[in-house]
């Protein structure tokens, strides 16, 4: 082991900022992190133990005592169960003879559940060794069993079952016509970069991961980079360093978008990245892709290896003088990491958690220096815009949305897969052509947007109405909303970073009481706690996890409330724990069984 | 010209590079807080001292004071909001406060007071996590860590050492003591260290000095957190 | 006398420590006596809580018996008051939730040091422990809280006379402590 994480250390250069990249390598060849690595990654790195164990900690891909050679892991996301995810693990729990959570005795396999994996239109899926699997069923658990049974390396498993698919189903103005490699770079190099900028303002690209920032504004922010620096004269502003960083760190449930861009439309990711780094002045970037997405790793380095070789990355691009690269970044299971300050963190090695604004990235970002943090699509569309113009873009969508939005569209529907819309399009159109029929709702904008009703189809995406980065989940009328409220509320107390208080105790008290109501506990004043609890960890949480944590309660609860309260029981209190449970212990030991022995959950005479 | 801010109406002046918080101290304006200490590098994550900047939640350690800022600070709506973030802190750990030592000197239990908690509202989570008694001088019970990171910040900044650090996620963040064995034993940590006293809770205590000063002359047994924090905290802000 | 406000009081999983300091009202009680006559009460040993309009309640729910009594106030009583620390979040009591309840057992009753024929108790008479300590109001609704480890004999005497004079209770700053 020592030399093993000797070498793993040299060849991070004995960067701190390399940690997670290095205890990636140290799970994958251990299948834990031991002690003794902490301590000599301690001494290598230069850095204190506590901190290397804080961000095992963090991590859910890292773990402290050793999982199985095979280790499994199934997608807990609502989509994937409402394609059979339960019956499936619990199939592969019996014919491996593991339990969920667990390490088989003989060390070889250990089971788990794990937040969505972006597979949802080919689920249920799940990862081996954190290599995606798809559209498990039993005749492929069946294989998997034989294969770790007779202990078969990963890479003589058959390769179907590592098959993504990409389900492009409707592209349009983004989707319909990449760029050519070095297009968008030389287009840049002809118009010049303010020039270049004054197309992506007139475009009105907005940040496609959702929140909307205007992608100009910010590029613009960054190059001014910190007041302090706004004095210098031109050419020491361009000395300044500044990093440009990818966010494909996908990790709202239902959403898969960027998977398929970067499994296909790669050149033009990287083009936007490099035409950014082009206008601001960047020398490195980085794409943060999210753990899950390991089996688009290799395929994503050959492209950068690829545009190195054509001159569109590394020293003086296209002749022109501009140096930039991209490193890839593995995240290792954490979905607050797609909040930007957070992934910067992880990127610099650290938990991630958002950090304190302001300032914001564009001014202290990467290492405190001026950072660039766009979504995958942004990066995409910019490389498009810089081709065609502004104007060619803003020609299509709303007042306030312009362009085109790629939807990922998954759950009950029987053409799941991508779709690009123009902006302004009605809800309705979208559900026509996936193919929904008997719709329930919507969920727009994963867990932490919004669920839509039935009776509101006629709603737009937009960032006026239906804000979105492009998680669009169909239910039918066969759904359980509370089921999928559930299945969200327990995701986000999962994936709080724990900093501030209204998130770390608030999200793990929304599962409480929300637990409570669903399993019939509920009486009277239930509901208005629950209320005023989401109200509570929405106003005060730090960052927009925590501010949107609440939004599968509260938008269901505006729409359904008799859904709500047809849970609660005509009393005026019942507890919230199990009281008849709670003497199990005490009647075993005391041997007894008698009626004394026994509680009711509520008085007899108060149940009317 | 100097500039200004107002907080609940009242016109105060900040510097640049004052948060509110700042300002707020420097004109006697108490804003309630547990993980603040004006010598250390803010912190922001109790919430305590959220405000409301023209319409905005807020933190006040954290965000800077510029001018023309209206904040409000002591709204009903804030002051219940508060109460709530406390009465979740006091049932996310073990707050049995007749058993403890720090009782009377508790900033946790102090701030419980000057908003009026009478009851922990929220379900208690009741943890379990370990004792740490290993040290000579100093004990930790980590079921008193409400994670707001100052005996980290006071190793660092002040001892100049590393003791300890916040680990975990979610619900199971946990203090966690930088040594081989992770036992406060193997540290190099001195029952001098201002990390050692720095404690807003009863979580890390100084063995041997529990129940000295006795009922009616602790810290909080007249005074109330407001005036405490004011005329503690106040002159550290102003160096 | 029909007017009188009737009181009912219990000690659940509590040490009476809140009664004692009820009773420092001292000569107070012979003015409270003009408003108020007891129910069910440790002071008077009616054993059974009838149609009260204040009930107070020291003491955490650690065991069935607990359970019982507790609903049999909240049935009874219009207002159900938490007194003290155990009630409010289990207190001293609680201490044991750090201990699994099998391990108390055991060493009380079967491994500890000087137990002499070892047995867990099993009458039927006998309550049965939970698993955890429990803070009253996560059994049945509680109307008002009264912290303290005891409540002073002020709190009582200001809690008790904002009812009766028709206020909504209020505790000043130096009637507020936790221990």
């Amino acid at each position: 082991m020592k030399q093993f994480i000797q070498d793993l250390a040299e060849t991070n250069r004995y960067q701190a900022t390399n940690l997670l990249r290095i205890l990636r390598e140290v799970q994958a060849r251990f299948h834990y992190i031991p002690e003794e690595a902490i301590e000599q990654i301690a001494g290598l790195l230069n850095i204190s133990r506590t901190q290397i164990i804080s961000v095992v900690d963090f991590y859910s891909f890292f773990h402290s005592t050793p999982r199985g050679q095979y280790e499994l892991l199934i997608s807990d996301s609502i989509t994937d169960h409402m394609l059979g995810k339960q019956s499936i693990i619990d199939y592969l729990s019996d014919k491996l003879n593991v339990a969920v959570g667990e390490v088989r005795e003989d060390g070889v396999v250990s089971l788990d559940n794990t937040s969505c994996t972006g597979m949802c239109d080919q689920g249920p899926a799940g990862l081996v060794n954190g290599y995606a699997l798809t559209r498990l069923d039993r005749p492929r658990i069946d294989q998997i069993t034989d294969l770790i049974n007779q202990q078969k390396p990963l890479d003589q498993w058959p390769a179907e079952l590592f098959l993504v698919e990409d389900n492009i189903r409707r592209p349009t103005l983004l989707l319909d016509q990449p760029i050519q490699p070095g297009a968008a770079l030389k287009a840049l190099f002809e118009r010049g970069g303010s020039e270049t900028l004054a197309e992506i303002t007139q475009s009105g690209l907005r940040g496609r991961g959702g929140a909307g920032y205007h992608t100009a504004w910010k590029w613009h922010l960054c190059y001014e980079g910190p007041e302090e620096d706004a004095f210098c004269d031109i050419d020491a502003q361009k000395q300044q360093q500044r990093y440009i960083v990818c966010n494909a760190d996908e990790g709202e449930p239902g959403t898969f978008k960027d998977r398929v861009l970067l499994n296909s439309y790669a050149h033009q990711v990287f083009e936007g990245m490099t035409l950014c780094a082009g206008i601001i002045g960047a020398q490195q970037g980085f794409l943060y892709l999210r753990g899950e997405y390991l089996h688009l790793c290799d395929k994503l380095q050959s492209v950068l290896e690829e545009r190195r070789q054509a001159g569109l990355l590394g020293n003086n691009i296209l002749k022109e003088g501009l140096n930039f690269d991209i490193e890839i970044c593995l995240g290792a299971g954490a979905y607050i990491c797609g909040e930007e300050s957070a992934l910067i963190e992880s990127l610099e090695g650290k938990m991630g958690i958002p950090r304190n604004r302001p300032p914001y990235p564009v001014t202290q970002g990467y290492l405190g220096k001026p950072t660039v943090v766009n979504n995958v699509e942004t990066f995409m569309a910019a490389a498009s815009i810089a081709i065609n113009g502004g104007d060619w873009f803003a020609s299509v969508g709303t007042e306030k949305s312009k362009g085109t939005k790629i939807l990922s569209i998954c759950g009950d529907c029987s053409r799941p897969g991508i779709y690009e819309y123009p902006f302004g399009t009605s809800i309705q159109t979208v559900l026509n052509d996936c193919g929904a029929s008997d719709v329930l709702g919507i969920q727009i904008g994963g867990p932490s947007g919004t669920f839509i009703s039935n009776h509101e189809f006629d709603r737009k995406l937009a960032f006026e109405d239906l804000a979105t980065g492009g998680s669009f989940i169909v239910f039918n009328k066969s759904r359980n909303i509370l089921d999928i409220v559930n299945n969200f509320t327990h995701f986000f107390a999962h994936e709080s970073c724990g900093f501030c208080t209204p998130c770390r105790v608030g999200t793990a008290l929304l599962k409480k009481q929300l637990d409570k109501i669903i399993g019939g506990h509920g009486s009277a004043g239930d509901v208005v706690v629950l209320e005023e609890l989401c109200q509570l960890v929405k106003s005060y949480s730090h960052c927009g996890l925590g501010q949107t944590a609440a939004n599968p309660i509260l938008t269901t609860l505006e729409r359904y409330p008799d859904l709500y309260q047809s849970r609660l029981k005509e009393i005026s209190y019942e507890p919230g724990f199990d009281l008849d449970g709670a003497l199990e212990t005490a009647r075993r030991m005391a041997n007894r069984n008698d009626a004394g022995a026994h509680l009711a959950q509520i008085e007899a005479n108060e149940h009317e | 010209m100097s500039k200004n801010i107002t907080i609940d109406g009242k016109t105060i002046p900040f510097e640049d590079g004052q948060t509110i918080m700042d300002a707020a101290m420097a004109a006697d304006i108490y804003i309630p807080h547990l993980c603040h200490q004006p010598e250390f590098t803010p912190h922001g994550s109790c919430k305590l001292c959220t405000i409301k900047v023209n319409g905005r939640n807020c933190t006040a350690c954290t965000f800077p004071a510029m001018a023309g800022q209206e904040v409000l600070s002591e709204t009903q709506e804030l002051i219940d909001d508060r109460k709530k973030i406390t009465q979740m802190l006091f049932v996310e750990g073990n707050h049995f406060c007749p058993a403890c030592e720090k009782t009377g000197n508790c900033q946790l239990q102090a701030v419980a007071y000057h908003l009026n908690m009478l009851d922990d509202h929220f379900t208690h989570f009741y943890p379990s996590r370990e004792m740490d008694a290993s040290h000579a001088d100093v004990m930790i019970d980590h079921n008193r860590c409400i994670f707001c990171t100052l005996c980290v910040r006071a190793s660092q900044q002040k001892d100049g050492k590393d003791v300890f650090a916040i680990s975990g996620r979610g619900i199971n963040r946990h203090l966690i003591i930088n040594s081989e064995s992770g036992l406060l034993k193997d540290t190099d940590l001195d029952a001098t260290d201002q990390a050692a006293h720095i404690c807003p809770t009863g979580a890390i205590l100084i063995k041997r000095t529990g129940y000295q000063v006795p009922i009616g002359e602790r810290i909080y047994d007249h005074k109330e957190i407001d005036q405490v924090s004011l005329e503690t905290e106040h002159h550290q802000h102003g160096e | 006398m029909a007017n009188k406000i009737r009181v009912a009081t219990t000690s659940l999983a509590g040490c009476f420590g809140c009664h004692m300091s009820f009773l420092d009202i001292d000569e107070r009680m012979l003015q409270l006596a003009e408003a108020v006559e007891f129910g069910r009460s440790p002071i008077n040993d009616i054993e059974h809580c009838t149609d009260c309009d204040i009930g107070l309640i020291e003491g955490g729910v650690c065991n069935s018996e607990n359970v019982h009594v507790l609903r049999e106030f909240r049935k009874n009583c219009k207002i159900l008051v938490a007194v003290g620390a155990c009630a409010i979040n289990g207190g001293v009591p609680a201490l044991r939730n750090y201990i699994p309840l099998e391990e108390c057992l055991s060493e009380a009753y079967l491994d500890g040091i000087g137990v002499e024929n070892p047995q867990i108790p099993s009458d039927p008479e006998l309550p049965l422990l939970l698993d955890k300590v429990r803070p009253i109001h996560e059994v049945v609704k509680i109307d008002y809280f009264l912290p303290g480890c005891p409540p002073s004999a002020d709190v009582f005497w200001k809690f008790l006379t904002d009812l009766i004079d028709g206020r909504e209770p209020s505790l000043p700053y130096e009637l507020v402590h936790y221990d």
